[in-house]
């Protein structure tokens, strides 16, 4: 499997999850994020995929009443990022996340990028040229907006957006990175651009991607989870899942007879 | 031609259905049509009522005299001490309505729980449901003499007092309207400002606002104009000598004060008295005007998009 030989970047334990209206949305999730691997969670829609990724970086916390049971252990702090005195902002300082639509802010594509570090109170011009410049340029974006950096984020189309959020979220040197379903509003061609884009991130970080499209999990991901009405039905390195999957519910929703 | 049943009976025009639609359709451009008719009717009596006066007082009088006194046996036509209150009120006012509005409206939307805003926001808008007649005599009689305990020579018709209660009484309207405009910023545009680590006041006051500019611009300008307009509030507390200063601490009359107490006297229809009035309406009127259609341009220059 190999599987021994991977460092864990973090991992969920007996992961429960319930929303505040008392919905019982993860039960007992156990699934590792390895290092410098992408990982993606599959499954029909409401199966709790996007519920788990955004408890990585305590997104439930934005609303009251949500209730996180279990641990997720970060490395190599080995600290559960989910206890009461661990402070939320912290958490999202080290994985940040890319979101389904793009949803630049209301500023110049150069304040986009430097958000994260003006928040972290960072006002030195030229720390900020360098940072912003670096992360457009890991984005793949940077050829296209060098020259017009001041103008409003919204003036990039929907892929340039995405990218930005994603430059947005690389300024900030995060150890993971979240996608929620990063190209499901996006044309093929900059669904291409952004596949290629992860492939080169995870030489530098772990990702953890949910994905409605499997041929994108076959395409870009290392490990995939199948999950299904807020269990993982299954865990394994993605060529295992796509060929032989060891349930039968697994291959019933790969091959399409279901979902 | 005689091509007769080229229609088959049953796809024929439905001559009722279509009669009714119509008539629908006349009725409601009628009430549409109404409202811009009595705008128009409403101007048409300002300019023609306001004519004759400037055919006895020249313009050059009526915008640099600074001294306004139609009704006395010197006659002096100067706009300016009118316009001076009312800048000076509705300034006040401002001063007092902008911080405590705005903070208002990035509590309820940004902090507050679902549960205190359902209960805050129906009470706050009860303060626009008190009349103003009310927020007069709260001036005169309960603000007024609080501000002499700190300020004694302050006389008990100033522009201070009521400024200050105009402005909370406009709160609820920039409250209000802003509270709405950040509000519809889509949830995802806040998750993306938390996700990057931005603490719930950062995120309110570097991306929510900026996103919903153009309706606080909005509920600004709707408060201005509102100040603008208001009447009873100075008309009982302010005073109603005409006087051309900006300083708070002096009594002074607005553009609306002077109406209302000339409409309240026994003037004869067709004096310069009369016309006065008319013509301080349309000061008044301009000034909404164009404070409208700056109100406009900004809404089109800020627009949000998403």
């Amino acid at each position: 499997m190999g599987k021994q030989n991977e460092i864990i970047k973090a991992e969920s334990k007996n992961f429960d999850f319930h929303y505040a209206d008392g919905t019982h949305a993860l039960k007992n999730i156990n699934l590792p994020l390895y290092e410098k691997k992408i990982t993606a969670l599959i499954g029909p829609s409401g199966c709790g995929k996007s519920t788990f990724l955004r408890s990585f970086n305590r997104m439930h916390d934005l609303y009251p009443g949500n209730k996180y049971d279990g641990e997720i252990i970060l490395h190599p702090d080995n600290t559960n990022i989910l206890h009461t005195k661990v402070d939320p902002i912290e958490v999202r300082m080290r994985i940040s996340m890319v979101f389904q639509k793009p949803n630049p802010f209301p500023k110049s594509i150069y304040e986009n990028v430097a958000y994260g570090l003006r928040v972290r109170g960072e006002n030195n011009k030229r720390l900020l040229d360098e940072k912003v410049e670096e992360a457009l340029k890991g984005a793949s974006l940077w050829n296209e907006v060098k020259d017009r950096l001041q103008d409003l984020a919204y003036n990039l189309s929907g892929g340039q957006q995405q990218r930005l959020c994603i430059a947005r979220a690389l300024a900030t040197d995060p150890e993971i990175m979240l996608f929620d379903e990063p190209t499901s509003a996006l044309d093929p061609i900059a669904t291409v651009n952004i596949e290629e884009l992860m492939s080169e991130l995870k030489k530098k970080l772990t990702i953890l991607i949910v994905t409605h499209n499997m041929q994108q999990a076959a395409r870009i991901s290392d490990y995939t989870a199948y999950m299904y009405l807020g269990e993982m039905i299954e865990f394994d390195e993605t060529d295992t899942i796509f060929t032989k999957p060891s349930k039968r519910e697994t291959e019933d929703y790969i091959t399409g007879k279901f979902g | 031609m005689a091509q007769k049943k080229i229609i088959s009976p049953g796809l024929k025009k439905n001559i009722r259905r279509n009669f009714l639609e119509r008539l629908i359709e006349l009725s409601l451009m009628l009430s549409g049509l109404a409202a811009v008719l009595i705008t128009f009717g409403i101007v048409y009596i300002l300019v023609t009522e306001s004519l004759p006066f400037f055919d006895a007082v020249s313009l050059k009088e009526f915008l640099t005299s600074t001294v306004w006194t139609p009704l006395f046996e010197r006659k002096n036509y100067g706009i300016l001490p009118l316009v001076s209150g009312t800048i000076t009120i509705t300034g006040i006012a401002l001063l007092v309505a902008i911080p405590l509005g705005t903070i208002t409206a990035v509590y309820l939307s940004e902090f507050a729980t679902h549960k205190v805003r359902e209960i805050v926001k129906p009470i706050l808008e009860l303060l626009v449901g008190v009349p103003t007649v009310v927020f007069g005599y709260f001036a005169l009689l309960l603000v007024t003499p609080l501000l002499q305990k700190i300020y004694p020579d302050l006389p008990t018709f100033n522009m201070l007092g009521p400024g200050i209660v105009m402005g909370i009484m406009i709160v609820p309207y920039i409250a209000s309207v802003a509270e709405d405009a950040m509000r519809a910023v889509p949830m995802a545009m806040r998750e993306g400002s938390y996700a990057m680590g931005a603490t719930r006041f950062q995120t309110a006051v570097t991306v929510v606002m900026p996103a919903a500019l153009s309706g606080i611009i909005a509920a600004y300008i709707l408060a201005v104009s509102r100040g603008i307009g208001e009447t009873m509030i100075v008309a009982i507390a302010a005073g109603q000598q005409p006087n051309f200063t900006f300083n708070p601490v002096e009594s002074a009359a607005t553009i609306t004060a002077y109406i209302v107490s000339v409409a309240l006297g026994d003037l004869e229809h067709g004096g310069i008295g009369y016309q006065s009035i008319f013509a301080a309406g349309m000061v008044l009127f301009l000034m909404t005007l164009s404070l409208n259609i700056l109100g406009q341009w900004t809404r089109k220059k800020f627009t949000e998009r998403y």
